[in-house]
């Protein structure tokens, strides 16, 4: 495009994808993200792509696993309930060592919930999505150009390490519109998919993409495999961004739309003369556990901002040793926090307004 | 541009993202700034949030009349419009009609013969800045499926390009190049631009300068 456009986040998930060489993407629509499927139900073919609505989300991710065995890349969209759907299929995926793209523009939780925005599928996303030892990595962007790029490099980092990536955005995220531009996604050296199972020609011995191992050691070796690759992800790939953390005295951790919604809380709160400031984690697994360590030397007090019951919480604790008292301050079931809400718990802990 | 109007009902329709609830929005309280007595109905059967609902109590606080779905902002979802909508037709308010886009507009549909009985115009919103409607062929494209889809035909080009805050002088320009291409192949009088208050240096003089409607989250 070269020039600005004014896109919706959801829409932004679809044509990122294609400009990262994306030509297949399996899915079932539910709301916050069905743009998404509009979207490339309309561009896909345009490209030489397909977008298929599959018959559930469970047959979507499988669609998704067994495209990308043959080594093209792939990826599938729900929200929250659509999501927890897919879990045996990720994990499926996850144990055939296959790269893909999966995102999840949450919705208010449990169950059905509701159709607005939350950001209550951070521990299922960072922790345990289905079943076995396990991680991928996580990206949560908080603006729409934001994920124009993170979606870019998903695809490379799947690729990169032969794992699912999710892309954690929520329902404000998917539905707003803002100018995006598609330049900015930086090249990076992608291995061969020498594993791929796409025909041997007579040429090589077959690939096989499976997820079943016969014998236990052979399993737990593949297993300690995995997590060697793991390590090199946590070293190498951990993302976050920094406001006014110099000198901040209470430091706000936030992810996502909610670290926006926090920023203004920071400069209302800055006027004010409180030192407050925001450490946004990008990749909420990696988890930016050194990066906030450094930040407990420097800061007095932790506030998580979250739209849930605080799922992160313990993840800051963990990461400073909990050497600072870390508070929190959400809503949930899809209420979006308003700045001054944000504000006045900062104050609170400031020791009240002033 | 009220005056450009012949008729009491104006239906605010165009491709998805064009920016139609702003120009609802604004336009009603244009005409309300006139001294008219104005209605607005939310229309919109695709979008779950970001809508004409959210401005509903400033609209109201300006004795501007809204006919909002049942189930706008909550977690039915479900598309749907309110038995009130029928009102439009029996009242004698100018009555602002904000369509959700594209296959949204299949929502007029049903309510065909009484906008033909009532005499009606429908406006085609225009953002060069979004994609799939960007050239001139794919906005004539997008114009006729919302004419098969609402049964309806339009009677004015609106000219909304913009991106959002970040709106210049040359962006709403690129928009007019393109309406009037547009108006020119479908013989559809292009009526006007929009924009922002917050754009400044436009040479056009046919601009009318809108608040942003749009809810603010930071």
């Amino acid at each position: 495009m070269g020039e600005k456009m004014l896109m919706k986040g959801n829409e932004v998930i679809g044509e990122a994808a294609i400009r990262a060489g994306c030509r297949y993407f399996f899915g079932y629509p539910i709301t916050p993200q069905t743009e998404l499927s509009e979207y490339l139900a309309k561009k896909m073919p345009k490209v030489g792509g397909l977008c298929l609505q599959a018959e559930s989300e469970v047959s979507a991710i499988n669609m998704v696993l067994g495209c990308t065995a043959s080594g093209e890349r792939a990826f599938t969209s729900s929200s929250s309930p659509g999501i927890s759907l897919k879990s045996e299929g990720v994990s499926y995926i996850i144990g055939s060592d296959l790269p893909c793209v999966i995102v999840n523009v949450q919705r208010g939780g449990p169950g059905l919930g509701g159709i607005q925005p939350a950001q209550s599928d951070y521990l299922q996303a960072t922790k345990a999505l289905g079943h076995g030892d396990q991680h991928f990595i996580v990206l949560a962007p908080a603006y729409v150009q934001e994920i124009a790029t993170l979606m870019g490099e998903a695809f490379d980092l799947a690729d990169i390490y032969r794992t699912p990536v999710m892309l954690l955005a929520d329902g404000a995220l998917g539905q707003m519109m803002e100018p995006v531009d598609f330049e900015s996604k930086k090249e990076r050296a992608l291995p061969e998919k020498t594993w791929a199972a796409c025909g041997h020609g007579n040429k090589r011995e077959h690939n096989i993409v499976n997820s079943l191992y016969i014998s236990p050691e052979v399993l737990e070796q593949t297993v300690l495999d995995r997590y060697e690759r793991y390590k090199m992800i946590e070293e190498n790939e951990v993302q976050y961004d920094e406001y006014m953390t110099e000198d901040a005295e209470i430091c706000i951790v936030a992810y996502g739309i909610t670290a926006r919604i926090a920023k203004t809380a920071v400069k209302a709160a800055r006027e004010k003369g409180i030192k407050a400031g925001l450490f946004r984690p990008v990749t909420l697994w990696p988890y930016p556990k050194k990066e906030l360590a450094a930040l407990a030397e420097k800061v007095d007090k932790f506030l998580v901002v979250e739209m849930n019951m605080g799922q992160m919480v313990d993840d800051v604790k963990v990461a400073t040793d909990c050497r600072r008292p870390v508070e929190f301050f959400g809503r949930t079931g899809g209420v979006i926090p308003t700045p001054n809400e944000i504000l006045a718990k900062i104050e609170e802990m400031n020791g009240g307004a002033k | 541009m009220i005056s450009k109007f012949n008729n009491r009902i104006v239906i605010i329709c165009g491709h998805y993202g064009a920016g139609k609830t702003n120009v609802a929005v604004n336009l009603a309280k244009l005409a309300a700034s006139e001294g008219k007595k104005v209605t607005i109905a939310d229309l919109d059967v695709v979008n779950p949030y970001f809508r004409t609902a959210d401005n509903a109590e400033e609209l109201r606080e300006l004795g501007i009349r809204c006919i909002i779905p049942q189930f706008a902002n909550t977690n039915v979802d479900i598309p749907s419009i309110p038995p009130e909508f029928l009102s439009v037709f029996d009242g004698t308010d100018f009555s602002v009609i904000d369509v959700g886009g594209d296959d949204g507009a299949i929502a007029l549909s049903m309510y065909k013969e009484k906008f033909e009985k009532q005499g009606y115009d429908m406006l085609y919103v225009y953002n060069a800045c979004r994609p799939l409607t960007t050239t001139v062929e794919e906005a004539e494209q997008s114009l006729r499926d919302i004419e098969v889809m609402s049964r309806l035909s339009f009677s004015g080009i609106v000219n909304n390009t913009n991106l959002g805050e970040e709106t210049t002088a040359d962006t709403v320009e690129k928009g007019i190049a393109v309406c009037e291409e547009l108006s020119e192949k479908t013989g559809i009088p292009f009526i006007g631009n929009t924009a922002l208050k917050s754009v400044t240096g436009l040479a056009a003089d046919n601009v009318v300068y809108m608040d942003n409607a749009t809810k603010q989250l930071f």
